[in-house]
C-alpha cells in the first residue's frame, strides 16, 4: 500500500475550474480527477475549447486569480497546490513541477539568451554556484539533441529553428529533474519529422528521470505514439479514461469513438469522413446536467443517458462517464 | 487534357547586402518545378514548413511572380497579364487560406465577403446577387441568417466554410487551398473536408491541395508529389508514393506520421530511427554539392512515379522485379 502510494505524484480530485465572463463565473474544467503515477505518460485529448489547457495551467498554478477560480484539490505527492499563495507555488513550479508551452516562440523571452533562460531555472531553486549552473545548462542542451551547445547557449531565441526552440524550452522544463511534466501541446507547431524527434526525446527524458508526464494534445496519432494513459476530454469533463490500448482498441464513449472515426483513414480515394454534428458550446452556453454530448448525437433517445452521469467502470481502469455508450451507433449504421 | 500545367517554374527571392545594396544571391523558393493537373482532380502538394509549397501555390494564383518558367492555362502562358485578363483567368482561379480568420475582412459582412467576387467579375442586380450568396451559403452548410453577421461570430470551421464560399462564387475551374484544415479540429476538419469534396463533384473543379499532413492529403488526392528545398523529390500517385517511397526523404516523412494503433509503437520508433539513420549516413548521396535536389528520373515501368534517386538507384524496382 505504501509503495502504491509512492508511485502517485499527482492527484486530482474533483477539480473545477471558472473563469469570469461579463461578471459571471463559468466552469471551464467540471469536476476532472485523475492521477498520475510515477512513470507514466498521462495523455489529454480533445477538441478545442474542451477545457484542456485550462486543467494544465490549473495543475501549475498559472491562472489570473481575479478572473478565475480553481476549486477542488490537486495533490502533489499529498501536497494540497490548490491554496498556495504566489510566493509557495514558485517553490514547486520548475523545482517539483515542469511545463513546456505549445509556441516555444512566445514562451521564450525574446531578450534574453537562451543559455541565460536555462541557469534561470537552476538560479532559483538549487544553491549552484554560477559555474555549475552553466556546466549543467550545457549538459542539458546536449543532452535534449542540440548539435552545439556552446554556441548555442549564447544565441537568442530568433536565432534558432522551431524544433531546436522546443528542444529549448525543454530543457528548461526538465533541468530541476522535476518529478511532474506538463505538456501543453508540445508538437503542434512543428514539422512532423521535428514532432516524431521531439516525442522520443520526451519519452526518453521520462524514462532517464521516471517522472510523469501530462500530454495535452488533440492528435490522436500522437496519444497513440506516446501515451500509457488516455483521458478524452469533452466539455471539462472527462468522458473516458482508460489505457491507451482501450482507448484505441475498445472506445465506449460516443465522443472517443466518433473523434476516432474522423481520422482520415488510408481507404478509398473519395470516402466521406465521419463528421461529428454541430460545436463544442462556448463557455457560457454549455449546458450543466444531463449528458454533454447529448445535443450532438441527437438520433440517440433522451433515455439513453443519465440524469447526473456518473463514471461506470468498463474494464481494470477504465471509466466511462454515461450511459449513453451502451446504446450508442453512429447515424449511418441505424 | 490537363486544366493547368506549370512548365519549369522558378522563383528566386534576391538576398541584397554590400555598400551598394547589390544582389549577392537568391533565394531559391522554387527551383524548376513542373506539375500538372486534371479537370475534376484533387492534385497534392505536400512539403514541410519552408519548402516552398505555398510559393507555388501563390504564384499559379498570381500573388506572385515567377522569375523564369509558365504557367499555360487553356494553352496560353498566364505568367503575361494579357493572357490573363483574355482567359478570365483570375476569375476561374480561385484560393482558399490556411488561416480563416486573417483572410475575411472583419469590416465586412459575410454577405459582401461572398459577393465581392462576384460583384468583381459579373453585374448582377441586388436580388440576384442575394440569391446567389444564399444558394453559396447553402452549399457549405451555413444558416442563411448568417449572411449578415461579421466573420467573428463564426467558429473556424465555419469561418473556413464561408472562405470556400467565396472561393466557389465565380464558378472557377481550379482552387488553390493552403493548408485549409491544418489550423481546424479533427471532426471540424472532416467536415470542411467533405465539403470540399461535394463540391468538386457538383461543379467539377480541380483542387491544388497544399499540405503539410500526409494522412489529408492521402484521403483527398490521386495524385501527388512531395517537395523540399524549393524541388519535388518524389511525384506519382498515392499508392506508388505511399506504398512505394523511393526517395530517402519521402521515406523519412512517411516514418514520421504517427500511427493510430499503440500496438505498432516500438516497430514504429524502430524504424524510424533505422530511416533516420540511413538519412543521416547517406544524406550527400540523395543531394547534390549544392545541397540541391536530384532532377526527377522515373522509377517504375508505370510512367506516373518519378523520383529524385541518384544515378545507381533509378529503375531500382524494375531491376528489384
Amino acid at each position: 500500500m505504501d509503495k502504491e502510494k509512492d508511485n502517485v505524484l499527482l492527484e486530482i480530485e474533483h477539480l473545477r475550474t471558472a473563469f469570469r465572463i461579463n461578471g459571471k463565473f463559468y466552469n471551464a474544467v467540471d469536476d476532472c480527477s485523475l492521477t498520475l503515477r510515477k512513470n507514466e505518460i498521462y495523455a489529454i485529448v480533445g477538441e478545442s475549447g474542451c477545457g484542456k489547457s485550462t486543467l494544465a495551467t490549473s495543475i501549475v498554478g498559472l491562472l489570473d486569480p481575479l478572473n478565475s477560480k480553481v476549486k477542488g484539490s490537486i495533490k502533489y505527492r499529498g501536497q494540497e497546490l490548490v491554496d498556495l499563495n504566489a510566493d509557495e507555488y514558485d517553490k514547486i513550479r520548475g523545482e517539483n513541477i515542469g511545463m513546456i508551452f505549445q509556441d516555444p516562440l512566445s514562451a521564450l523571452n525574446p531578450l534574453m539568451r537562451v543559455g541565460d533562460q536555462i541557469t534561470e531555472a537552476l538560479y532559483y531553486h538549487t544553491k549552484d554556484s554560477e559555474a555549475e549552473r552553466k556546466k549543467k545548462a550545457l549538459e542539458l542542451l546536449k543532452r535534449v539533441g542540440i548539435p552545439d551547445p556552446e554556441g548555442t547557449f549564447r544565441r537568442y531565441p530568433h536565432e534558432l529553428s522551431g524544433g531546436m526552440r522546443q528542444r529549448i524550452i525543454i530543457s528548461i522544463a526538465v533541468a530541476c529533474s522535476p518529478e511532474i511534466i506538463i505538456a501543453d501541446e508540445p508538437t503542434t507547431a512543428l514539422d512532423v519529422t521535428i514532432q516524431a524527434q521531439i516525442i522520443d526525446l520526451l519519452k526518453d527524458i521520462q524514462k532517464e528521470k521516471e517522472s510523469g508526464i501530462i500530454f495535452i494534445t488533440h492528435d490522436l496519432g500522437v496519444v497513440a505514439e506516446i501515451a500509457d494513459r488516455v483521458g478524452v476530454m469533452y466539455a471539462g469533463q472527462l468522458v473516458e479514461i482508460g489505457s491507451v490500448f482501450d482507448i484505441f482498441e475498445d472506445p465506449k464513449h460516443p465522443y472517443t469513438r466518433s473523434l476516432l472515426n474522423s481520422i482520415p483513414q488510408a481507404g478509398e480515394l473519395g470516402d466521406r469522413l465521419h463528421v461529428i454534428q454541430g460545436n463544442v458550446p462556448p463557455l457560457s452556453e454549455m449546458k450543466r446536467s444531463g449528458c454533454r454530448f447529448a445535443p450532438r448525437i441527437p438520433w440517440i433517445p433522451a433515455s439513453a443517458h443519465e440524469e447526473n452521469p456518473s463514471y461506470h467502470q468498463v474494464g481494470d481502469g477504465h471509466y466511462v462517464l454515461c450511459t449513453c455508450y451502451q446504446t450508442f451507433h453512429f447515424q449511418e449504421e441505424k | 487534357m490537363s486544366i493547368i500545367e506549370v512548365k519549369n517554374l522558378k522563383v528566386w527571392y534576391p538576398i541584397r547586402g554590400g555598400f551598394f545594396n547589390t544582389i549577392k544571391g537568391y533565394v531559391k523558393a522554387v527551383d524548376d518545378v513542373n506539375l500538372s493537373i486534371e479537370p475534376g482532380e484533387t492534385y497534392g502538394l505536400i512539403g514541410e514548413s519552408g519548402s516552398g509549397k505555398s510559393t507555388i501555390g501563390k504564384t499559379i494564383v498570381g500573388i506572385e511572380r515567377p522569375t523564369a518558367g509558365s504557367i499555360i492555362y487553356k494553352g496560353e502562358d498566364v505568367t503575361k497579364g494579357r493572357n490573363r485578363k483574355k482567359l478570365k483567368y483570375n476569375r476561374d482561379v480561385q484560393m482558399i487560406f490556411q488561416d480563416s480568420l486573417s483572410s475575411l475582412n472583419p469590416r465586412k459582412r459575410i454577405n459582401d465577403i461572398i459577393a465581392e467576387p462576384i460583384r468583381n467579375f459579373e453585374k448582377l442586380s441586388k436580388t440576384e446577387e442575394n440569391h446567389r450568396v444564399k444558394e453559396l451559403l447553402d452549399i457549405v452548410g451555413m444558416p442563411k441568417g448568417s449572411m449578415y453577421k461579421y466573420p467573428f461570430e463564426f467558429s473556424g470551421g465555419q469561418r473556413q466554410r464561408i472562405g470556400i464560399a467565396r472561393a466557389v462564387s465565380t464558378h472557377p475551374k481550379l482552387i488553390v487551398a493552403d493548408e485549409p484544415v491544418s489550423a481546424l479540429d479533427l471532426s471540424v476538419q472532416a467536415q470542411v473536408l467533405n465539403y470540399m469534396q461535394d463540391i468538386q463533384k457538383e461543379f467539377n473543379i480541380s483542387f491544388l491541395l497544399i499540405s503539410h499532413d500526409l494522412g489529408v492529403v492521402r484521403h483527398m488526392c490521386k495524385n501527388l508529389s512531395i517537395m523540399t528545398r524549393g524541388r519535388f523529390v518524389e511525384v506519382g500517385t498515392r499508392e506508388d508514393i505511399y506504398d512505394r517511397p523511393q526517395h530517402i526523404y519521402t521515406k523519412r516523412l512517411l516514418a514520421a506520421i504517427p500511427d493510430i494503433n499503440p500496438r505498432n509503437r516500438q516497430e514504429d520508433t524502430k524504424e524510424r530511427l533505422r530511416v533516420e539513420a540511413e538519412y543521416e549516413n547517406d544524406e550527400k548521396a540523395w543531394y547534390d554539392k549544392n545541397h540541391r535536389v536530384l532532377d526527377l528520373k522515373p522509377v517504375s515501368s508505370s510512367n506516373t512515379h518519378y523520383a529524385a534517386v541518384p544515378e545507381s538507384n533509378s529503375m531500382v524496382e524494375q531491376g528489384g522485379e
